[in-house]
């Protein structure tokens, strides 16, 4: 029997899960046409991997296959890693990546709702740990043809040097090791940096959060978490650019190079994974951003927000039972 | 008087689906052709039957009296004959039944004599019995009896009058205060005296212009300290505590009573009927019914308590395609089990549901934590950790995230988009733990009776060592009357054992000092208790006074 409340509002997961691929466009097209078209190619293998993955292991666990299938969980998930790997990625690693974070990440802990880890980012994980050279082989914005972008993807000669270039949070981060460079001197020579950071990548950056917004003015995301993780990654970079400009990048490189605003829009905000109450959410966006500063700077990758989520993830349970919100009408009660 | 309104957070905008019902003015309905007035009004209590079948009754005749502190007086809804005393089912998710009158109208509708109650020459005592006498019960849902909730009204700053009506399709208030105003705030007036309220604060959803206005004209000539607010349209902006919330920004928790923090509340409806009750001595035995939904004809009708929903839906004429009846609104109603139940003083609403309007969710999908259920929550809770703790059965838990809480609005579950029926969740696990707590009540009892026993025994074993000793003091008394030489001499002749004698009794009075019995320090109450239920006992089984060890 059906109980009270009789009605329902519109919304479904699949509702959700369509809002934030449409706020993906905007930076797909920025992607497709400043740095590689080939990204277009790479979205479609991820999503028919992610659907074929998905398929097999609910055939695998006896589930029916169309509710789960149509929700577009996994469409997201191929998405958001189709978005973070090298664009000239060879089509068999995406897949790989894919499946990881399907079959073992999501699945193999009881599917969508259940994974205390953000798939797409223990996938990006595993994978830079696995294959760390070809992981980090980023084609220079509108370096190479279409052809050549394809041939890699399909399995053309890899002439590494020859035809990719490091991000320019690695160019940074390997170029203050020489010594007397600066951040200056290294932006100045150009080559992979634009106005504020790498060339092409910083105009992805506002086409990220422009999706961000649509998500915000939609209600699938509220604002606690882009807001403390910006804010955080900003404040951190600030204290160190302040105190030596000549070896820390400016608070406006962070925030426009690398993961950050795909990560401050799109991935430490998975709900599934993430904190949830409203002072929870502050904390772990903002611990998020901190460790990945960390990470960037002072660690051993270039890119540290896929790290930083997932050591986060560990601690929701403890954010979330420290910091539930009072109840109403429980005004004088301590907060647990 | 201007008001500052407060917010309550969370809440959702449901279509409101008024317009349906609020166009057509209060009608009045055919007289049924038998009315079913149970005796039980609430799940509070029942009323003991006043009546034999065959007898014949008047409109407004007693015809069962309220028993225990929330007990009110159950009338006649009409003049005509009891034709039956039996179980009828009541409008109750369970579909459970109940004693109920059953009343075959004479169609004269002939009232008993009745008489206006002069508040100036009444205690305040006498208004509170003259109201249960009445029967007056809140209307917006719950049944609580009037007087006893105005009982408590000492100290009460603020009398608030709810007539927000947020539940979608609902508008039996809004017509009512459309077109009762002044009876209404006469009513208002009368609880304000009761309670001794500073100030009247009504409460009305901003949905409901006409209603607001009407309010206005009539509040306008009744001078300072009653205020018609309109309040931002928002469920549940009608539930008690979130309208006490917006309108004095007072926050009260569950298990207190508003009486508490100084603010009251009555319905709009509840209001009216005071006022029939005061200024005419009318019992409560009408009130307003929307029947709306997937019918031809929606609006409200004035309905005699104890007509059965099959008779009323006629009236509206429920169009083929429906499938079940919802009682109360689409948020918090409960399907009916059978349309013989009968209108009772909780009810507001009757709709027809169909496919199209009220389609049935879509299968469950796992909850994604999106968090837009704490979000919609006005109880500030987290539904789904609620969620997650009831279905893991893991109770304790949630307690601890206050399930008690929880008003059951259903707006978690309205904005899910895993499309979970959270409330069915919490209603399981509120059920598991009063079945628990009730059976742990149980063994409490059963281990305190045999505490008890325990306790008993021990008493009584002392109770014969003491006769026994009088009875030894007694004997040496008269022992010593009779020859008191023997015992002096015996005591001369032997003074080493006195002195043990004595050393003897010393040491059996420390140790009675250092361990006093659990029986030593009973208070009178206690004591008389025990006397009290040690009597009741003998009376009951004079046989084993005595055979007790
Ligand atoms: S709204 Fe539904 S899916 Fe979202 S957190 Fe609440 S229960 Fe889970
Ligand atoms: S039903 Fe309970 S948990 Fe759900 S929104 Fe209402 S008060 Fe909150």
């Amino acid at each position: 029997m059906i109980n009270s409340p009789y009605i329902r509002k519109p919304a479904s997961v699949q509702g959700v899960m369509l809002a934030v691929l449409t706020a993906l466009i905007p930076a797909i097209i920025v992607y497709a046409s400043q740095i590689a078209a080939v990204v277009l190619v790479n979205l479609a293998i991820a999503t028919i991997a992610a659907l074929a993955g998905e398929a097999l292991v609910l055939k695998l666990r006896g589930r029916p296959l169309a509710p789960a299938l149509s929700d577009l969980s996994a469409v997201v998930t191929a998405w958001l890693l189709a978005l973070c790997f090298p664009p000239i990625l060879p089509w068999w690693a995406t897949v790989l990546g894919v499946l990881i974070a399907i079959v073992v990440v999501k699945h193999l802990y009881g599917g969508l709702g259940q994974n205390p880890f953000n798939p797409a980012m223990v996938a990006y994980c595993a994978m830079i740990v696995a294959f760390p050279s070809l992981m980090s082989q980023w084609p220079g914005a509108g370096q190479l043809d279409f052809a050549t972008q394809l041939g890699l993807v399909f399995g053309g000669a890899r002439e590494i040097d020859a035809i990719a270039s490091a991000t320019a949070l690695d160019t940074i981060k390997t170029g203050l090791r020489t010594a007397g460079a600066t951040v200056q001197s290294i932006m100045s020579q150009g080559g992979n940096f634009g106005l504020v950071s790498g060339r092409g990548w910083e105009w992805l950056a506002p086409a990220y959060a422009l999706g961000g917004l649509y998500l915000l003015a939609r209600g699938i995301i509220t604002w606690h978490m882009p807001a403390a993780f910006l804010g955080a990654l900003a404040a951190i970079s600030a204290v160190f650019w302040l105190a030596d400009p000549a070896h820390y990048a400016s608070p406006l490189f962070h925030l426009a190079s690398g993961g950050a605003m795909l990560g401050a829009f799109f991935i430490v905000t998975d709900p599934v994974s993430g904190a949830t109450t409203p002072r929870g959410k502050l904390i772990f966006a903002a611990s998020v951003a901190l460790l990945a500063y960390i990470i960037r700077v002072f660690g051993s990758f270039p890119e540290g927000v896929a790290f930083a989520v997932l050591l986060l993830n560990i601690c929701v349970p403890l954010i979330d039972m420290n910091t539930q919100p009072r109840v109403f009408g429980h005004k004088g009660d301590k907060a647990r | 008087m201007i008001t500052r309104l407060f917010g309550f957070k969370g809440g959702v905008k449901p279509e409101s689906h008024k317009n349906e019902s609020s166009g057509t003015p209060i009608q009045k309905v055919p007289m049924p052709t038998r009315l079913v007035i149970p005796l039980r009004q609430s799940i509070r209590s029942t009323a003991r039957c006043l009546v034999e079948p065959g007898q014949k009754v008047l409109k407004g005749e007693h015809i069962g009296e309220g028993e225990g502190g929330l007990g009110t007086s159950v009338h006649a809804s009409t003049s005509g004959t009891v034709v039956e005393i039996a179980p009828y089912p009541m409008a109750h998710a369970s579909g459970l039944e109940t004693l109920s009158v059953v009343i075959e109208p004479d169609g004269e509708d002939r009232w008993i004599d009745h008489t206006p109650l002069d508040l100036r020459t009444v205690s305040r005592e006498e208004a509170l019995a003259w109201l249960r006498g009445c029967g007056i019960v809140g209307m917006g849902g719950a049944g609580f009896p009037t007087h006893v909730k105005l009982g408590g009204g000492r100290g009460i700053d603020t009398l608030v009058i709810n007539g927000a009506e947020c539940e979608p399709w609902i508008t039996c208030d809004d017509r009512l205060m459309r077109e009762r105003a002044p009876e209404v705030l006469s009513g208002a007036m009368i609880l304000r005296e009761l309670i001794g309220a500073k100030q009247v604060l009504l409460g009305i959803e901003d949905n409901k212009p006409e209603a607001i206005a009407a309010m206005q004209v009539a509040a306008s000539g009744l001078g300072d300290g009653i205020a018609v607010v309109p309040v931002p349209t928002l469920y549940p902006a009608g539930g008690e505590k979130q309208l006490i919330r917006v309108l004095t920004g007072v926050e009260i928790p569950q298990g207190k009573l508003g009486t508490d923090f100084g603010v009251q509340c009555f319905n709009v409806g509840t209001a009216q009927a005071v006022h029939r009750a005061i200024r005419f001595g009318e019992p409560l035995v009408s009130r307003v019914v929307t029947l709306t939904g997937n019918v031809t004809r929606p609006g409200n009708y004035e309905v005699l308590l104890g007509t059965q929903v099959e008779e009323l839906l006629e009236l509206a004429g429920p169009k083929a395609d429906t499938d079940r009846y919802i009682m109360g609104g689409p948020m918090m109603g409960t399907e009916l089990q059978s349309l013989s139940v009968p209108v009772i003083k909780g009810t507001n609403c009757v709709i027809a549901a169909s496919p199209a309007l009220f389609p049935p969710p879509p299968p469950e999908l796992p909850c994604i934590r999106c968090g837009a259920c704490a979000r919609a929550c006005p109880a500030e809770l987290q539904p789904f950790e609620l969620y997650w703790f009831s279905r893991a059965k893991n109770f304790g838990k949630a307690q601890e995230y206050h399930l008690f809480d929880c008003i059951e609005c259903g707006s978690c579950a309205f904005v899910c988009p895993s499309r979970i029926p959270l409330v069915d969740y919490y209603r399981f696990a509120k059920g598991e733990i009063w079945a628990r707590e009730r059976e742990l009540r149980a063994s409490d009892q059963a281990r305190e009776r045999f505490e008890f026993r325990n306790f008993r025994q021990e008493r009584e074993k002392e109770e014969k060592a003491a006769k026994l000793a009088a009875k030894a003091a007694e004997t040496r008394a008269k022992l010593a009357e009779s020859g008191e030489a023997p015992a002096t001499t015996a005591a001369a002749e032997d003074p080493k054992k006195a002195l043990i004698a004595a050393a003897l009794a010393r040491a059996k009075q420390q140790q009675t000092a250092v361990a006093p019995r659990n029986t030593d320090d009973l208070s009178a109450d206690v004591q008389a208790e025990i006397a009290d239920i040690d009597d009741r006992r003998e009376k009951l089984n004079p046989q084993d006074a005595d055979k007790a060890p």
